[in-house]
């Protein structure tokens, strides 16, 4: 019962409704054997229209109704009086229905079938709707039958978008009325039609009308998303676009056959290259595509035998993905050592590459790279070492600088040299600026949080335009700080700034070699197999949420350890990753973890002092493949090898076993979650036949 | 605010069962068949469901089945998909899914989807993306997903995607949370939930938490205990449920409870009933409070029935 008080009912009221009751339901079982009966006389459509008022919700009622007109119908002869009045005084019931009870799914419905049925008095439906929705402007109902009415019609869209006006301006807290317009100006914008191309003409009179709204009661909410998919669509690139790859454009990278991928001083390592003795290319987009392949992604080398075969970077097994990587195969090839091959790799000068909104891939782009093979492939010897990988500050060192020939890239790097960026045209810039400026307005004289927020969004999406990139990044320190403000301002959304707040921040570590120096370590008196590598060294920032991951393909060994992330999303895309220290974190499942799955490298896991195992509710159940999903089949055969010789269920113990089976780690250290006992070990030491070390503790 | 008087809701759940001429019931008489997922649900969820009589309540669930496959809101009424989920859902809960003829339920909602991959919601073509998540978790559930055309069903949910990143029931129509859980459900058990702008909709979502900590369904309304399911397990879905206050919201439930006689309301102080005595506690449950068994978010259903669905050989 939505609404109603919670007293108790007086003895004459109790007397009163007990009376209703009985006389409701005496129209119930009249109206169910009328209907059993296909009884459809006027006195039983009378008692049909007598309940309906009193409740509308009962579809079978309104089914009942529904017979008995067609079998009116086919009696009338198609007489077009007859048809009339049949179809008039359908109408009516539901009219009288909808003064009862205006939320009514199955009395709007009843009015959309009536009307199917060649009912031609539609200007009576709008001036109906007109009252109804002066009564309640917000019913959504009423707006859904509006728009039927309005499309039956053929109202032209433009009319309806001077009704939204009207709304607005009576009355400027009506999200519906908002709502409708970004619908009917999406279809006006999208036909380009008359007055409405080019867009920024009739965005720039949207954000007026808006800014009436918000600045009015900065509070009420009704404008806020409005003016967001303003920004959106001043700012957003609806084609695919290639944003970083790696290797990244004009890199020289050397590889030592099984060893060691390096740069000239400094080594590092890769440990899918002694393993498979591949080389994966990564390809990331600014949105999910699909539809890379050998045919729209043109490779040219001396190295290749074949087709590189592309795979999407899903956790979801979709076929729609924003990163794709083919693994280049150096096994087999008679490579003429120390001598240089050129890859060029381009892509968007044929068709095939659609983003998921069926925009096809925007400007021909170009990557080329330089690949030296020192010493020949040879099949891998196991390491022998004598400990396991250690994580401490005291074995890291800083980089005092970094060489230009290291294989590290940053923002400005990796997408600079990518061919025929777009710029945006020099109105939006404009339009975003003017936008800043009017909200710095704002917060002058109101300290309000969405005036923050919006500014923050504002800074952010100008340092992202492509046309910016010169002065990138100014304005970090104010909206870090506009973010500080928003979590203390309202704390009841903390998290939500907070992970805004940590995307600024991994965006400004990311933004150049120069940022990134103090994160980039080594280690030192490290065993010979380890020497010399880059770790980069995320930890103790804070951070609740991973991002920029775009500028961090090339890491190979990541140290995000003693920050607040409860996820690793996008972390799949990080194909050169082999060691990855995620303890004393907040993540609170095995499905988070979901990323590594397609980290083929992965070798050195810390999990260690999360939160695994103390959560009921798993947040991260859907975004990760499984039977739940259809997105996968369980392993029965390879889970049943192992799991009666421990015995343990697969309804407990599904979400390991599919993360785990998976992965070929040979380090893990998981020690400090709750899930984390004895039992749990033996299942990893089953599961992951690999393993070398867990929890420090030599396994051999 | 207290404790969950988990006591006195049983009692109430059990209560309205009993109460069968009382105007409330002869109103909700048409959704009996949903009356009894909800009340059922809350009575597993505070580990009480052993105090039903199984084969009463199952007899009577079969007994709403009709020739179609489909099931009635009761005996006699006729039959549409909202009464079909929750009578597999019920059955579900009780471990009797082998009662359900699967192929005759299965063609009952394939013969339901629409050539733009909608559904409708019984034979007289009401469309709504609420029946596509009925479609598509009832189908789950009984193993038959590949019998509707998954891809168009998926595509029509999206053509509902609105500028705030939320769904509506059709094309333009506006965001609701009712409406978005069914539809980033209906992704969910299609692992298609890429294709949900999840920063854009988590923060839609996450403002819906107005100051006395409650949930509301749509901007500018006012909050109710109802939406602690809608907006809380879409949230869980997108993984941005840490974007709204956990205490807040336990502590607005909480506070809509009849401590007296049971049964939580939408609003504190205002009259319970079983819907939302079931989505208080279904929300609580979301929340981790203390003393309730876990939820799936997707599915509707406790994490151990899923669980027995989906991993028990």
């Amino acid at each position: 019962m939505h609404g109603r008080p919670r007293n108790a009912l007086k003895e004459e009221d109790t007397a009163a409704l007990s009376a209703k009751a009985e006389k409701l339901r005496s129209l119930q079982s009249h109206f169910l054997a009328n209907h059993h009966n296909r009884i459809y006389t006027k006195e039983a459509l009378e008692g049909n229209a007598k309940l309906l008022e009193n409740n509308p919700e009962w579809h079978t009622a309104w089914n009942y109704r529904k017979l008995a007109v067609e079998s009116f119908l086919s009696d009338s002869h198609s007489d077009p009086e007859t048809v009339k009045s049949i179809l008039d005084e359908e109408l009516r019931v539901v009219e009288n229905a909808l003064r009862k009870n205006f939320k009514s799914y199955g009395a709007w419905y009843h009015r959309k079938w009536v009307l199917s049925k060649g009912h031609s008095s539609i200007d009576k439906e709008l001036r109906l709707l007109d009252a109804f929705q002066k009564a309640d402007p917000r019913n959504f109902h009423a707006w859904n039958y509006r728009r039927f009415v309005a499309a039956l019609m053929k109202r032209p869209d433009e009319d309806e978008l001077k009704y939204t006006e009207e709304v607005i301006g009576a009355n400027f807290s009506n999200y519906s009325a908002w709502h409708n317009r970004s619908i009917l100006l999406s279809n006006l914008l999208k036909r380009k039609a008359e007055g409405y191309f080019p867009k920024e003409n009739v965005l720039e009179g949207e954000f007026e009308l808006v800014h009436n709204a918000i600045f009015t009661d900065p509070d009420d909410q009704s404008g806020w998303f409005y003016h967001l998919w303003l920004i959106d669509q001043t700012v957003k690139i609806d084609a695919p676009l290639l944003v970083s790859s790696w290797p990244s454009h004009g890199f020289n990278i050397t590889l030592q056959g099984n060893k060691c991928l390096h740069g000239s001083g400094l080594s590092v390592i890769n440990s899918t290259l002694p393993n498979t003795g591949t080389l994966p290319i990564i390809l990331y987009f600014n949105q999910a595509v699909e539809g890379v392949n050998s045919s729209t992604v043109n490779v040219k080398s001396e190295l290749l035998s074949g087709n590189l075969v592309w795979k999407p970077l899903s956790t979801n097994n979709s076929n729609n993905a924003q990163v794709w990587v083919a693994y280049l195969d150096i096994r087999n090839l008679e490579v003429q050592l120390s001598k240089t091959y050129v890859v060029e790799i381009s892509l968007g000068h044929s068709k095939g590459i659609v983003s998921s909104s069926g925009y096809d891939y925007g400007h021909p782009s170009r990557v080329t790279f330089e690949l030296c093979i020192q010493t020949a492939y040879t099949e891998p010897v196991e390491q022998q070492e004598g400990k396991s990988n250690s994580w401490k500050d005291d074995d890291f060192q800083k980089f005092d600088h970094l060489q230009e020939s290291e294989p590290i890239c940053s923002a400005d790097q990796v997408t600079s040299e990518i061919d025929h960026i777009p710029t945006t045209s020099g109105r939006c810039e404009e339009a975003v600026v003017n936008e800043i400026n009017q909200f710095r307005d704002l917060l002058s004289e109101i300290d309000c949080k969405i005036g923050k927020l919006t500014l923050a969004r504002l800074l952010t999406a100008v340092d992202s335009l492509p046309s910016s990139r010169a002065n990138n990044m100014v304005n970090t320190e104010e909206i870090l700080q506009l973010y500080d403000d928003l979590m203390r301002l309202d704390p009841t959304h903390y998290l939500y700034y907070k992970d805004e707040h940590s995307l600024v921040l991994l965006r400004q570590i990311t933004s150049s070699r120069d940022s990134l120096l103090p994160y980039c370590h080594y280690k030192k008196n490290a065993i010979e197999a380890f020497a010399g590598y880059v770790c980069l060294r995320l930890q103790n920032l804070s951070l609740s949420r991973m991002g920029s991951i775009e500028n961090l393909l090339w890491v190979q060994t990541l140290d995000l350890s003693h920050n607040q992330l409860r996820s690793i999303e996008g972390l799949e895309a990080m194909q050169l990753l082999s060691c990855l220290n995620l303890s004393h974190n907040k993540l609170g499942s095995f499905t988070a973890l979901g990323p590594l799955r397609l980290l083929k490298s992965l070798k050195v896991l810390n999990i260690s002092y999360n939160e695994i195992g103390s959560h009921s509710i798993d947040t991260r159940r859907y975004l990760c493949s499984s039977p739940l999903s259809h997105t996968e089949e369980f392993a029965w055969d390879q889970f049943e090898i192992f799991a009666g010789s421990i015995g343990i269920s697969a309804a407990t113990f599904w979400e390991p076993f599919l993360i785990f089976q998976s992965l070929n780690l040979t380090e893990l250290d998981i020690k400090g979650n709750p899930v984390a006992d004895e039992n749990f070990r033996s299942f990893l030491v089953k599961v992951l036949p690999t393993l070398k070390w867990l929890d420090e503790e030599d396994l051999s | 605010m207290g404790e969950l008087v988990t006591d006195k809701h049983v009692k109430y759940i059990l209560s309205v069962e009993k109460r069968k001429d009382d105007f409330e019931s002869v109103v909700m008489e048409h959704l009996r068949m949903n009356g009894a997922y909800w009340g059922l649900t809350a009575l597993d969820l505070m580990g009480k469901l052993d105090v039903v009589d199984v084969n009463e309540v199952v007899s009577w669930v079969m007994s709403c089945q009709h020739d179609s496959g489909g099931f009635g809101g009761n005996v006699g009424h006729d039959p549409h998909i909202l009464y079909t989920l929750s009578a597999v859902q019920v059955l579900a809960l009780f471990d009797k899914m082998d009662l359900i003829d699967a192929d005759k339920v299965t063609n009952y909602i394939v013969g339901l989807q629409n050539e733009d991959g909608s559904f409708s919601g019984d034979m007289w073509g009401e469309v709504d993306t609420r029946f596509s998540y009925i479609a598509i978790c009832c189908l789950s559930i009984i193993h038959r997903l590949d019998k509707i055309n998954v891809e168009k069903a998926v595509k029509y949910i999206i053509s509902c995607k609105n500028m705030d990143g939320g769904f509506g029931c059709t094309p333009g129509g506006e965001s609701h949370a009712g409406q978005i859980f069914c539809c980033v459900g209906a992704l969910a058990l299609t692992g298609s939930l890429d294709l949900v702008n999840k920063d854009l909709l988590g923060w839609w979502l996450c403002e819906r938490q107005v100051k006395s900590g409650g949930l509301n369904g749509r901007p500018e309304k006012l909050p109710d205990v109802c939406y602690s399911w809608w907006v809380l397990s879409s949230l869980i879905m997108i993984d941005r449920v840490h974007w709204i206050s956990r205490e807040k919201l336990i502590k607005f439930i909480l506070d809509c409870q009849d401590k007296e006689k049971g049964g939580i309301s939408d609003r504190p102080d205002d009259a319970v009933d079983v819907f939302h005595t079931y989505f208080g506690v279904a929300g609580l449950s979301l929340l981790e409070y203390p003393g309730l068994k876990p939820i799936d978010p997707a599915y509707a259903l406790p994490v151990d029935v899923v669980n027995r669905i989906f991993f028990k050989k």
